[in-house]
């Protein structure tokens, strides 16, 4: 990354690429939706809390998708469900991150082939950016996966999106 | 408090052909078999008798009985029932007088029409919109029979069925793996 372990002689000045600098702050501050669905949203939760704080890697739940970065889909996604989640996904402002935690939102989960409520896998209508498995994820494994996504968007360049 | 056997003779004398019959060979419940048409009648008087006092409906479950003819489709291994009988369950408890009692009620599956009781029990009311739901149970009177789990505009009949197949799609998105 860059430029934070730079030491200058000059102990005021920085000098860094913008792109550096947009990355380190969009990664060190990622606004969370605060939404829940299932199991894992508990563990999420517990992540949150302060054994595990979130709120160390900038990670704060927003009430409102207008308001929020990255949203983690914490459990079963539901057909029913499905179609809300893509509208608050729609909702979010760009750039936007998505985790999807567990096995049900990764693929249907234990549900995947009796599940006829289910959708096998949230991918289906959102983009993910990082898959988080376990039933349900610790937050040791939760918090790998935030890291993981912090590291793509170290590598994003203002030419492409690359996460 | 009561057993069973005594609240079907009660009920027998006084709804006649609506009581049809006691299963006293299940395991845990006795179940008493009654008309679909009168079941309110028969909860409101299981609710209000003295004797009985069934205070609180404890659960109310659809049932598919999958008793018709089976008809498998040869092409895909597909099969449906024909015929047959879909079933609602009443588990009945008397708070006051510390007895229960079974329910059930039987309709044919071309045409399931069961009397609601939510006009005797208020809890009937989300219950009986999930056997709708799950089973394609219809029950009469129920002033707002809709979906409950299920999406409102789900196209796709009534999942808990035995011969239920999953429709492909719902608004777009590819519903089996």
């Amino acid at each position: 990354m860059g430029f934070l372990d730079k030491e200058f002689d000059d102990g005021n000045i920085v000098v860094a690429k913008a792109e550096d600098l947009l990355n380190w702050a969009r990664l060190s501050s990622l606004w969370q939706l605060s939404f829940g669905l299932a199991c894992c949203a508990i563990e999420m939760m517990a992540t949150s809390a302060s054994h595990y704080d979130f709120d160390r890697f900038g990670v704060i739940p927003r009430p409102s998708p207008r308001q929020a970065d990255i949203i983690i889909i914490s459990g079963t996604v539901t057909l029913k469900m499905a179609l809300r989640i893509k509208r608050l996904y729609e909702q979010m402002p760009d750039p936007k991150y998505i985790i999807s935690m567990g096995s049900c939102a990764n693929s249907g989960g234990p549900y995947w082939k009796h599940g006829y409520h289910v959708l096998k896998g949230v991918d289906r209508v959102i983009p993910v950016d990082v898959y988080v498995p376990g039933c349900p994820p610790r937050p040791e494994a939760l918090l790998e996966g935030l890291l993981k996504l912090q590291d793509k968007i170290r590598k994003e360049t203002l030419r492409k999106k690359t996460a | 408090m009561k057993t069973p056997e005594e609240i079907f003779e009660i009920l027998k004398n006084k709804f006649g052909d609506a009581v049809v019959e006691i299963d006293t060979e299940t395991p845990v419940d006795k179940i008493i078999t009654v008309d679909a048409k009168k079941v309110h009648e028969i909860g409101k008087f299981l609710r209000d008798d003295p004797e009985m006092k069934f205070d609180a409906l404890m659960s109310l479950s659809g049932v598919d009985d999958a008793n018709g003819e089976k008809v498998t489709n040869e092409e895909d291994g597909t099969f449906e029932y024909k015929g047959g009988t879909l079933s609602v369950y009443y588990h009945l408890h008397s708070i006051k007088l510390k007895h229960k009692v079974t329910l059930k009620v039987s309709v044919p599956r071309e045409e399931p029409e069961v009397e609601s009781v939510e006009s005797v029990w208020k809890t009937a009311n989300w219950h009986e919109r999930e056997a709708y739901d799950m089973f394609g149970i219809k029950f009469l009177h129920h002033p707002n029979l809709e979906r409950i789990l299920m999406p409102y505009d789900w196209p796709g009949g009534y999942p808990l069925r035995k011969d239920y197949k999953n429709p492909e799609y719902y608004h777009g998105m590819k519903i089996h793996f």
